[in-house]
């Protein structure tokens, strides 16, 4: 059995699961200044002393590191930045604490300047003047190569410190979203730690010794303790329980998009062959764009309780809520009060409805039944163009070979999952669409239900030059030798064995471990008319999805 | 300094699946490195560096600026429909005013190949500038034009393509073609009877640094822009006047190729030749898409930069001097040229050897065009090549005359086409294009 639980900003639910089978479900408010408190509540309703043996596993999704950020509740952090010539660093946001220290890395890993044990003693020296005892250093280039980071880090290192290195965190290429991951993960690191100890008494207070997973931010899970590396991994767990709610809902295995549909904001997320999409660079948090891998998914001022007007004869729809619904005692007409009005659902005032919505009717020369439609369709119309946009903007991204211009995929939605309040609104979404619309039946504790049955996720990258005879794991920061004759099949391989290790690891079990190449080029290398070597580049994946690949819909017990 | 950010359009097509051969130049590699530093220098998280798809140029738009022999069916491959479509996209969202500009890094090159192409040359099947070029004229009916052309090597194609062409100036800068490929490009190549002073040729000594290059662009390149007045200025940038390129020899650097930019602020930048990929490309790209997109270039180097090494000769600068001075000269008399060089001649013939070294294939062309004081003037070409292929082409300028183009028509309707293979007829104001 599986407990899974989602720790929202308002409540906490939580779903016990067994053989992909819904079991019990319990929803709880979540205590925002006492998270383990919420757990237990939420918790102590599904188990009991003769279900807790059969539980064997605990899977969270946590809102910690994301509000930690968004409310600035971080640890002063001090980056050393390796940063060499190029973009200039001035043209970066980069906050007040940031040293520049000698050393560089080109594009093939190989050093051009060393770091300079001097200079960064004397960094060292005003980090400790200046009281800050969380360190980020980040390199250009040191996913190519991360012996300048690892280098400096021995010299920085003292038992106060807490210290990060950018290398270790994404194997991408990208040295500004680089320095804002490290950043973040150095930031977060006290308040996440709180966090994974209020879990860990909380499963004391349960009495059990069950492995406890966290949920990231593309979906998948990774063992609490090995969490605490990289906390920064886990932000936006709250949106990617969402969309691994979908998935546990609904029986998909064709191109898809979902709508979450709340109060102030619809959310939109994209599936290709069922399988929900990663944000191409890394996902961004409070303006900062990052390497994370993260789901896809974008965030519309449009909700249930958008504030709706008239200007110039035009009905407009939020993005500004003033409250709940007019129906519901809010100050101002919403869509949820068009809905009201129209029949589509039943509940609230619908005087009050008809009364909010009465004076938008006048200024639309229509009678309010007429503004309470064209409110409902302005509402469709506006997420719909939305979804159409951002499917262009998924189809129309760059690609770099020829074949994948003219073949790649492009998606093609065949159906549209609609959760949230005003999910009544999903006909005539789907009627501007195109396609049909479906709302996941559990859909109160979907949330929980993909935080339950999410597998571990893990990427690997690895970096072959031939020609130097060597190979990195870019995330590990290992650099091993390789012979002239290493081929693109041995990358593949490494690549296989070194993400099988990590995921393994992270907690996945061998049977979960379903990997995929999504990146495998060799180019030759040629200087001066000879070829010299090859550069291969693999990317190893284990995609984001449920635990089992033939999971079956979850039904009631 | 604070410099005016612009928004610029970035259309990034390396070809990762394609090259000429497995160890050529222009091989998968070539723009690996390249966008290995685009992507860690975050350059595509910039609000105002928007990236795009390149669209795929049609057959159609190949046949509105070269007579491809037979057809460009047979000349081309996806990877040119997609380095020409790249360009194009770059003039759509510039003109369309998406962005301010954009720099179509795309591969493989375009600017050795001719009005006439049997063939590849030097790397090139189709000229991506050209093919835009036609592009803009027919979509968006722009008039004046001005393509520099930055690659070391003289831009022989689009010189040909728009030699008697008045309302496209094409200057190019390179290296001398005493020392270097295609071999041509000299300041007396001065533009056809019709278009004097449209084609301007500055070959510059071995060995130029920075310093020579800023000084063209100061003293010839943007004066003479200054009075051309075009709507629309286009820089057809190779990369392989740097000092690293393995099969050139100047001295320019990633510096040098940003304060370019910055002076020459192109509408559309086109990625030509640069075979340097590892130690020149990556700093240089990022020079001029930094430029381009009014951002400090002022730390871009690359590692081995070493002012000194590069620097040019006083001998080098006293040449360059000359020459910039040559070309003023010859600029300023260019209205009093026509009448010596055209004399009483109704039309004015020229014979060409063309060399396609990339193909090994010889042609031998005579091309015929119609001396005229109102627009560039019919243009007849009639072209063998060691093929055993000989064609017959009609090309009407752009801004065509009544004359010019009754006589155009009228050699069409009447040329005995038995001897050729085919015989072509082009309409660039009309966009017509026949072949019998």
């Amino acid at each position: 059995m599986i407990l899974g639980i989602d720790v929202g900003g308002t409540h906490t639910d939580a779903v016990l699961v067994r053989n992909f089978q819904l079991i019990r479900k319990a929803k709880v408010l979540t205590n925002p200044t006492n998270i383990m408190a919420s757990l237990l509540e939420a918790a102590q309703k599904l188990i009991s002393d003769e279900n807790i043996n059969n539980i064997d596993r605990i899977v969270l999704s946590t809102t910690i590191s994301t509000n930690a950020i968004v409310q600035d509740k971080t640890n002063r952090v001090a980056m050393v930045l390796l940063s060499g010539p190029g973009l200039s660093p001035e043209t970066l946001d980069l906050g007040k604490d940031v040293y520049f220290a000698g050393g560089y890395v080109n594009h093939r890993g190989i050093p051009v300047k060393n770091v300079n044990s001097r200079q960064i003693n004397e960094i060292s020296g005003e980090i400790a003047q200046n009281q800050i005892r969380h360190i980020g250093i980040v390199g250009k280039f040191s996913s190519r190569n991360p012996q300048q980071e690892i280098d400096a880090a021995e010299l920085l290192r003292d038992d106060s410190r807490h210290i990060s290195l950018g290398h270790t965190l994404s194997g991408q290429l990208n040295f500004p979203r680089r320095i804002a991951t490290t950043y973040l993960n150095a930031a977060i690191q006290d308040i996440y730690q709180g966090f994974v100890q209020d879990v860990q008494k909380f499963i004391e207070k349960i009495g059990a010794n069950i492995p406890v997973y966290i949920l990231k931010a593309d979906g998948g899970t990774i063992l609490i303790d090995k969490s605490m590396e990289c906390p920064v991994q886990t932000i936006h767990s709250g949106p990617a329980a969402g969309i691994m709610g979908v998935l546990a809902t609904a029986r998909m295995k064709e191109d898809a998009v979902a709508l979450d549909i709340g109060g102030t904001t619809t959310d939109i997320s994209v599936f290709a062959d069922g399988v929900p999409l990663l944000e191409p660079s890394g996902v961004a948090i409070n303006g900062r764009k990052t390497l994370i891998r993260g789901l896809y998914t974008k965030s519309i001022g449009v909700g249930g309780d958008s504030v709706v007007k008239v200007e110039n004869g035009d009905l407009l729809i939020g993005p500004q809520r003033e409250g709940s619904a007019a129906a519901l005692g809010g100050p101002v007409p919403t869509p949820t009060d068009a809905m009201i009005v129209e029949g589509i659902v039943d509940f609230g005032d619908r005087q009050k409805a008809r009364d909010a919505i009465a004076p938008l009717a006048k200024m639309l020369h229509m009678d309010v039944q007429d503004a309470a439609q064209a409110i409902v369709k302005k509402m469709a119309a506006l997420i719909s163009d939305h979804v159409r946009q951002i499917l262009a903007g998924i189809n129309n991204k760059p690609v770099y070979t020829i074949h994948e211009l003219l073949e790649g995929k492009i998606i093609q939605p065949k159906i549209l999952y609609v959760a949230g309040g005003p999910a009544a609104v999903a006909p005539f979404i789907a009627e501007n669409l195109g396609y049909p619309y479906s709302i996941p039946d559990h859909s109160e504790v979907s949330n929980a239900l993909g935080v339950a049955l999410a597998r571990t996720t893990a990427e690997v990258t690895i970096l072959a030059d031939t020609e130097k005879r060597e190979l990195i794991i870019s995330e590990d920061g290992r650099v091993q030798s390789i012979p002239r004759s290493f081929a693109l099949a041995d990358a593949v391989e490494v690549g296989k064995t070194t993400l099988r290790e990590k995921a393994a690891g992270m907690g996945a079990r061998p049977e979960e471990i379903i990997m995929e190449v999504t990146e495998s080029q060799e180019f030759n290398m040629v200087r001066d008319f000879y070829t010299t070597g090859k550069n291969i580049r693999v990317k190893v994946q284990i995609k984001p999805g449920l635990i089992s690949a033939g999971a079956e819909r979850v039904n009631d017990a | 300094m604070p410099k005016k950010i612009k928004k610029t359009g970035l259309i990034f097509f390396p070809a990762f699946d394609w090259a000429i051969s497995p160890n050529h130049p222009e091989r998968e590699e070539r723009l690996l490195y390249t966008q290995d530093q685009v992507f860690e220098e975050g350059l595509l998280d910039f609000p105002n560096i928007v990236e795009y798809k390149p669209d795929l140029a049609t057959y159609a738009d190949i046949n509105r600026c070269h007579i491809c022999v037979p057809n460009p069916q047979y000349l081309t491959t996806n990877s040119h429909l997609i380095s020409a479509g790249g360009a194009i996209t770059a003039a759509k969202k510039v003109l369309s005013g998406d962005v301010d500009n954009a720099f179509a890094l795309v591969r493989p090159p375009g600017h050795h190949s001719m009005l006439v192409a049997h063939g590849a040359r030097g790397f090139c099947n189709i000229n991506i500038e050209a093919v835009m070029i036609e592009y803009i004229r027919h979509q968006f009916g722009v008039k004046r034009i001005a393509v520099v052309d930055t690659d070391c090597h003289h831009g022989d194609g689009t010189q040909d393509i728009y030699w008697n062409d008045p309302d496209v100036l094409c200057i190019s800068i390179h290296q001398d073609g005493r020392t270097l490929y295609p071999g041509t490009g000299f300041t007396d190549d001065f533009g056809g009877p019709n278009a004097l002073g449209a084609t301007i040729n500055i070959p510059l000594p071995p060995r130029t640094s920075d310093e020579g290059f800023l000084f063209v662009m100061d003293n010839v390149i943007l004066p003479i822009l200054d009075e051309f007045k075009p709507e629309i200025i286009i820089n057809s940038a190779g990369q392989d006047n740097h000092y690293s390129d393995p099969i050139t020899n100047m001295s320019f650097s990633a510096q040098g190729y940003a304060l370019l930019n910055e002076k020459l602020a192109p509408d559309i930048a086109v990625l030509e030749g640069g075979y340097s990929i590892e130690k020149a490309l990556p700093y240089v790209n990022v020079g001029i898409i930094l430029a381009m997109a009014g951002l400090d270039f002022s730390q871009v180097r690359e590692p081995d930069y070493d002012a000194l090494r590069i620097r040019q000769s006083p001998e080098i600068t006293r040449l360059i001097e000359d020459e910039a001075r040559n070309v003023m000269t010859l600029w300023k008399k260019k209205k009093n040229l026509k009448k010596q060089i055209t004399g009483s001649a109704a039309y004015i013939r020229r014979e060409k050897n063309i060399y396609y070294d990339t193909d090994n294939i010889m042609e031998k062309q005579t091309e015929t065009v119609r001396v005229c004081d109102k627009c560039g003037g019919v243009v007849m070409i009639d072209s063998a090549a060691d093929t055993g292929k000989r064609i017959y082409a009609i090309i009407l300028p752009n801004s065509c005359c009544a004359e010019c183009r009754e006589s155009g028509e009228n050699f069409f309707s009447r040329m005995n086409s038995s001897q050729y293979n085919h015989v072509y007829f082009q309409d660039r104001q009309k966009d017509v294009f026949i072949v019998k």
